[in-house]
C-alpha cells in the first residue's frame, strides 16, 4: 500500500485508443425532488475488439452504465459528471441528429428480453432489412443482407424465419434475430445487457457460443452485463465489478474470479456453491447485511458496513483505487487482506437437535407422527403419472419416482420439461390423467387439493419461485405466517403466538417485521416469509420450485443455507426443482432428469454428476459455464425442446441427441431405463459401458458451478 | 350549446360509450405499472392519501362537488326564491340583476332552480353507484375465480344487457314501477352492474394467476375466502377507480332519465327535467332556461371525474 500502488482511477490511454472510455462518470435519478446517486466515479476502458464484463446484483446499477453509454436514461436521470468516449465520439455532447447517428452506426444494444426488442407487428426479415436500409441499401439488397445475417447467427432455415412473426419465435431463436440485428452494422461496441437471463441453459449456452464466435468475426468490442459470475467468466477478457453503483474491482476476468482482492467479491464468490460442497457437510458463505439505500449518505467506503475487515479507516474516508498488480484495481484499504476475510457464516453445519425449534406437542392435533411412523419404504411414490392438457399435450409422460422420507430429490430438465407440472400434481393443483398412481405414505392422493382431507394438507407444502407473487401483498408477514398455524396444525391463542415465535425465529425473520407487508421487505426477507409460512404446520414433504432464481447470489447462499438447515431440525423431505445444477448439487441427495416428461436419468446425485449420464444430462452440464473459465470438451444441443403436443418418435431426445446410434433404433423404439448401479437408471440405447467411455475420453466432468 | 345537451332522439350517453372507455382504462390500469401501484396500496400506507391532498385536480374536483352536495342539503334555505313560486307575469326573463340566471316559462326563478335541482341527483347517484359497485363486485368476483361454465353463462347474459340500451331497459322499469326515486336508483344500479363486473372479473382474472391463490388452496381455504380475503383487497384499488368513474356517469344516467320524462317529476326543481321543459324555447332565444342547468350538469361530473382522475394517478403513481 505504498504511495506509488495507488491510483485516484485506472491510468486512461488517449481515448482514442479505446472502443469506450468511461471515466468518473456520475449518475443521478431524481426521485421526489431528491437526487439520488445511482453510479459514483465509474471509470473503465474496452480496448478494441475486447470483452469487458461489469457484473454486480440487482441494484448495482449495472443496468444504469449501459442506459448512460447512449443516453438511454429515464427522464428523472442524468450524468451528472464525468465523460463517456465510444471510438471517440462524445456522445454527452451531441445533438439529437448525431446521437441518432451514434446508436445506428457505432453502438449497439442487446437486452434481455428478445420478445420485447422486436415489434411484434412486423415480420422478422423485415425488421431485420429495415437495419440495412438505413445503411442506405436498397429493399431488396436489405432483404438478401437480412437473410445472410441470419444464417451468420446460425438460424438454419433462414427464409422461413424471416417470414415469421416475433411471437412465432422461441426465446433464443428471437434472440438470434436481435443479435442479428445489433450486428448488422459491424458496430464499434456492442452492449449485451444480461442477453441470456431469459433463455434456458442450454439455449444460453449456445447463444454465448454464438456471440463469442461473432466477436471474433465482426471484431467488435463487448459490453457484457450480467448478474452471473459463471457467464461473465466464460465471455470476458476483463471484468468490473460493481456495488451499489461503484466499481469495487476490476482486471482481467481470469485473474480476479482466481484470486479476488475485494471482501465483496470474494463474498460474492463464496456465496456460489462449489463442487464438493454438500448439505451435509458445508454451509455457503454469506455476505450480512444489505445493499445500501438509494440516496445513502455514506462516507468512506461504501461496503463497510457488511464488510468484516472493515476498520475505523474504511468508515472515515472512501479509500481510492489501489493497484493491485499493473492491470488489477482494488478499492480497498486492505485489498491484500481480501482472501482471507472472514467467513459470515460458519462452514460446518450447525448442530441443531431435530425439532430443536418445535417443542412438544406444537403441531397440535395433527402431530405429524402419525403419517410417517415406523416406515421404511419411500414417503411418495409416483407411478405411470401422465398429465394431458388440451387433449394431446403430454406435459407427462408415465413418470415413475419415488421420494424417501428425509431426503431431497432434485429434479432439473429445460422449461417445457413437465418439472413444475409433476410438482403441481402431487400437491394437487393440477389433476393428472386417469391411471396415475400419486401416493403419500402409502396412501392415495385425491388429484385436487381442495377435496384433500386437511391432514394431506398439512403433509404437502411449496415454496414458490417467486415471493412477490405466492405472498398476498393485502396481508401482513404475521398473517401470511399464522393461517397455517391456525388452518392445517389447529393452534389459537398463545400456543400459535408460542409457534409462530419459533418459526420466524427458525427463518431468520424478528419480531418488528410481522406487522410489515411484503412490499415493505427485500426479495430474501420475502423469501424467508414464505419458507416460515410451508413450514408453519409441520410439512412432511416441501417443494421447492426454484426458490432462489428470483434472489441475488448473496440472498441465495442464505436461503440455501436455511433449507439446508431446516431440513435437518424439521426432517422435511424436499423435491427440489431448479434449473441450476450447482444449486441441485448442493442440496439433492437423488436426481431425476426429465425430458418432454419422461424420465431420462435418476439416480444418487454424486453417482448422476460423476457419469456416465445420459446424453441429455450430459448436455445440461456442459451448458453450464464454469467460473474457473476453464472449457472443457462438451457437447452442445442443437435446437430447441420439441412441443409437447407432438413428441418426437422412439427416444423422444433422439431429435436433438448428439450421440444418437446410426442404427436406427433411437428413431423407432422408446429405450428401457437401463441400471447402471443399484438406483441409477439411465433410458438410452447405448449401453452404458461404450456412454462411459464416451464421455471419458471426450469431456471433463462436469465442473458443478465453480 | 345543444351540444351540451343529450337530444332526446340519440341514444343516450352511458350505455354505448362506456364499455371502449372501460375497456380502455382497465387495460391500462393493470400494467405493470399498475400492478405494482396496487401492490403499494396498502392500507398500512396512509402517505398514499396524503398524496391524494397534493394533487390540484383532487382539490378542484372536491370543491365542485362539496358546492353541490351544500346546494343540495341547504339550497332552500338559500336559494334567492322559492323554486316552485310561479309568477306569469315575470315569464321569460333574461338575466338580470333580480334574477342572475333569468326565469322560466312559468316565471320561476332558474338560479333557485339549479341550486336546489343538485338534491335528488345526488341522492340517486352514490345510491344506485354504490349498489352497482356491490352487485357488479360480487359478480366479476365469481366470473373471474370460478370461471368455467359460471364465466362463460354469466358473460353472455352481462354482453345481452351491455347490448340493450340503457333507456329501454329503464323505459321498461319505469312503465312498470312507476317514476319515482327508488325505482331510478335501482335502475341505474342494475345497468352499472354488468360494466363494473367486467372490470372487476379482468382485475380478478390477473390476480389468479398469482401462486398466493394456489397458495391458499394448499391451506385449505374455501373459494368464498380465497375470493373475498385474499383477492378482493388486491382489486379493490380499480374497484374504487370504477366507482368514482361511474359515479360521474350516474350523473348523466340521472340526467339522461329525468330529461325523458322518465326521472324527477314536475314541477320539483331538476337539471335534466328542467332542460326538457325548456329546450323548446331556445329558437325564441331563451338560452338561459337551458344552459344553466346544463352547466350544471356538466361542472357535476367534471367535478367527480377530477376526484376519479385524482384517485387512479395516485394509484398509479
Amino acid at each position: 500500500m505504498s504511495a506509488e500502488s495507488m491510483a485516484s482511477a485506472p491510468a486512461a490511454p488517449a481515448p482514442a485508443d479505446q472502443a469506450l472510455s468511461v471515466s468518473h462518470l456520475d449518475v443521478t435519478y431524481r426521485v421526489r425532488g431528491q437526487d439520488r446517486l445511482a453510479l459514483r466515479d465509474v471509470s473503465f476502458q474496452i480496448s478494441r475488439g475486447e470483452s469487458y464484463g461489469l457484473v454486480g446484483e440487482s441494484g448495482s446499477g449495472k443496468s444504469t452504465v449501459a442506459l448512460a453509454l447512449v443516453r438511454y436514461l429515464p427522464s428523472n436521470g442524468r450524468v451528472s459528471a464525468g465523460t463517456i468516449s465510444i471510438d471517440g465520439l462524445e456522445p454527452l455532447s451531441m445533438g439529437q441528429g448525431a446521437l441518432r447517428d451514434l446508436r445506428a452506426r457505432t453502438v449497439s444494444m442487446v437486452y434481455q428480453e428478445p420478445g420485447r426488442a422486436l415489434n411484434p407487428s412486423i415480420r422478422v426479415g423485415r425488421q431485420i432489412a429495415e437495419v440495412f436500409e438505413i445503411a442506405g441499401q436498397s429493399s431488396g439488397d436489405a432483404m438478401a443482407s437480412a437473410e445472410q445475417m441470419l444464417r451468420k447467427v446460425q438460424i438454419s432455415d433462414p427464409g422461413r424465419v424471416m417470414q415469421r412473426y416475433p411471437h412465432q419465435l422461441s426465446g433464443g431463436m428471437a434472440q438470434r434475430a436481435v443479435i442479428a440485428m445489433a450486428l448488422a452494422r459491424s458496430p464499434t461496441l456492442l452492449i449485451l445487457d444480461e442477453p441470456t437471463t431469459a433463455l434456458d441453459a442450454t439455449v444460453e449456452a449456445e447463444v454465448l457460443d454464438l456471440v463469442a464466435a461473432l466477436r471474433q468475426e465482426f471484431d467488435t468490442s463487448v459490453l457484457f452485463i450480467s448478474h452471473n459470475l459463471a457467464v461473465i467468466a466464460k465471455m470476458c477478457d476483463r471484468v468490473g465489478v460493481l456495488y451499489a453503483g461503484e466499481l469495487l474491482e476490476q482486471g482481467p476476468a481470469r485473474a480476479v474470479f482466481e484470486n479476488p482482492r475485494h471482501p465483496y467479491t470474494v463474498g460474492l464468490l463464496r456465496c456460489i456453491p462449489r463442487r464438493g460442497q454438500r448439505k451435509d457437510s458445508d454451509r455457503l458463505d454469506t455476505i450480512p447485511g444489505f445493499l445500501p439505500t438509494p440516496g445513502h449518505t455514506l462516507t468512506g467506503c461504501i461496503f463497510a458496513p457488511r464488510c468484516a475487515l472493515a476498520r475505523d479507516r474504511c468508515r472515515q474516508a472512501e479509500p481510492p483505487f489501489f493497484l493491485v498488480d499493473e492491470v488489477r484495481t482494488s478499492r480497498c484499504y486492505f485489498h491484500e487482506e481480501a482472501p482471507d476475510l472472514p467467513r459470515a457464516t460458519p462452514a460446518a453445519v450447525p448442530e441443531l437437535a431435530h425439532n430443536g425449534i418445535g417443542g412438544a406437542g406444537l403441531a397440535g392435533g395433527a402431530d405429524g407422527a402419525g403419517l410417517v411412523a415406523g416406515t421404511d419404504g419411500p414417503l411418495v411414490v409416483v407411478e405411470g403419472l401422465s398429465k394431458t392438457f388440451g387433449g394431446n399435450v403430454r406435459a407427462l409422460a408415465g413418470v415413475d419416482l419415488s421420494i424417501q422420507q428425509g431426503e431431497t430429490l432434485g429434479l432439473v430438465g429445460e422449461s417445457g420439461s413437465g418439472k413444475t407440472t409433476l410438482a403441481r400434481v402431487l400437491l394437487g393443483l393440477t389433476a393428472p390423467d386417469e391411471g396415475s398412481v400419486v401416493t403419500l405414505d402409502g396412501k392415495p392422493l385425491g388429484p385436487d387439493a381442495r377435496r384433500r382431507p386437511r391432514e394431506i394438507l398439512r403433509a404437502l407444502q411449496i415454496v414458490f419461485q417467486n415471493p412477490d407473487s405466492a405472498l398476498n401483498r393485502r396481508h401482513t408477514v404475521r398473517a401470511l405466517i399464522s393461517r397455517p398455524l391456525s388452518r392445517l396444525a389447529g393452534l389459537s391463542g398463545s400456543r400459535l403466538r408460542d409457534r409462530l415465535e419459533e418459526l420466524i425465529a427458525s427463518v431468520r425473520l424478528e419480531d418488528r417485521h410481522l406487522p410489515l407487508r411484503p412490499s415493505q421487505l427485500s426479495g430474501g426477507l420475502k423469501q424467508r416469509v414464505a419458507i416460515a409460512r410451508a413450514f408453519g404446520a409441520r410439512p412432511e414433504v416441501v417443494v421447492c420450485d426454484e426458490p432462489t432464481s428470483a434472489l441475488d447470489v448473496s440472498v441465495q447462499a442464505a436461503i440455501l443455507n436455511l433449507l439446508a438447515d431446516l431440513q435437518q431440525t424439521e426432517r422435511a423431505t424436499y423435491l427440489f426443482i431448479s434449473h441450476d445444477l450447482g444449486l441441485v448439487r448442493y442440496l439433492s441427495d437423488r436426481i431425476v432428469v426429465l425430458y418432454l416428461g419422461r424420465v431420462m436419468e435418476v439416480g444418487p446425485s454424486e453417482t448422476v454428476f460423476a457419469g456416465p449420464h445420459h446424453p441429455y444430462t450430459e448436455a445440461l452440464f456442459s451448458a453450464v459455464p464454469s467460473l474457473d473459465g476453464q472449457r472443457p470438451a462438451r457437447i452442445r444441443l442443437t435446437g430447441e425442446i420439441p412441443s409437447a403436443a407432438d413428441p418426437p418418435t422412439g427416444c423422444v431426445f433422439h431429435t436433438r441427441c448428439p450421440r444418437k446410434l446410426t442404427t436406427g433404433i433411437c428413431e423407432s423404439t422408446e429405450p428401457p431405463l437401463h441400471e447402471d448401479e443399484p438406483g441409477h437408471q439411465i433410458r438410452c440405447h447405448i449401453p452404458l459401458a461404450d456412454l462411459r467411455e464416451l464421455q471419458r475420453s471426450q469431456s471433463v466432468p462436469f465442473q458443478g458451478g465453480s | 350549446m345543444s351540444g351540451a345537451v343529450p337530444q332526446p332522439t340519440e341514444p343516450v350517453v352511458p350505455a354505448p360509450v362506456d364499455p371502449v372507455a372501460s375497456l380502455d382504462r382497465t387495460g391500462g390500469y393493470l400494467g405493470p405499472t399498475g400492478a405494482a401501484a396496487v401492490a403499494a396500496a396498502g392500507r398500512a400506507t396512509p402517505a398514499r392519501w396524503r398524496l391524494l391532498l397534493r394533487r390540484t385536480t383532487f382539490w378542484v374536483g372536491a370543491g365542485i362537488l362539496l358546492f353541490w352536495v351544500v346546494c343540495a342539503i341547504f339550497g332552500y334555505l338559500f336559494a334567492p326564491y322559492s323554486p316552485l313560486t310561479q309568477n306569469l307575469l315575470l315569464a321569460n326573463i333574461g338575466p338580470s340583476s333580480a334574477h342572475w340566471f333569468g326565469t322560466d316559462p312559468l316565471g320561476r326563478d332558474v338560479l333557485s332552480r339549479v341550486i336546489t335541482g343538485a338534491r335528488y341527483i345526488l341522492i340517486i347517484t352514490p345510491l344506485a353507484t354504490i349498489l352497482g359497485t356491490i352487485l357488479g363486485t360480487a359478480l366479476g368476483l365469481a366470473m373471474g375465480y370460478l370461471g368455467g361454465a359460471f364465466d362463460a353463462v354469466a358473460g353472455r347474459l352481462v354482453e345481452a344487457v351491455l347490448a340493450l340500451p340503457f333507456v329501454i331497459i329503464a323505459f321498461m322499469f319505469v312503465v312498470a314501477l312507476g317514476p319515482s326515486v327508488p325505482v331510478i336508483t335501482v335502475v341505474i344500479g342494475l345497468v352499472f352492474t354488468p360494466l363494473i363486473a367486467r372490470t372487476v372479473r379482468t382485475a380478478v382474472l390477473v390476480e389468479r394467476h398469482m401462486d398466493y391463490v394456489p397458495a391458499a388452496r394448499l391451506l385449505g381455504e374455501n373459494s368464498s375466502r380465497v375470493m373475498f380475503a385474499e383477492i378482493l383487497p388486491n382489486v379493490l384499488p380499480a374497484i374504487l377507480v370504477e366507482f368514482t368513474v361511474r359515479l360521474g356517469y350516474a350523473v348523466f344516467a340521472v340526467a339522461t332519465l329525468s330529461f325523458l320524462g322518465f326521472g324527477i317529476q314536475p314541477p320539483t326543481p331538476d337539471w335534466g327535467a328542467d332542460i326538457a321543459a325548456n329546450y323548446i324555447g331556445l329558437p325564441a332565444g331563451y338560452w338561459w332556461q337551458v344552459l344553466f342547468p346544463a352547466l350544471a350538469i356538466a361542472s357535476l361530473v367534471t367535478g367527480v371525474i377530477l376526484i376519479a382522475d385524482a384517485i387512479e394517478q395516485v394509484l398509479a403513481s
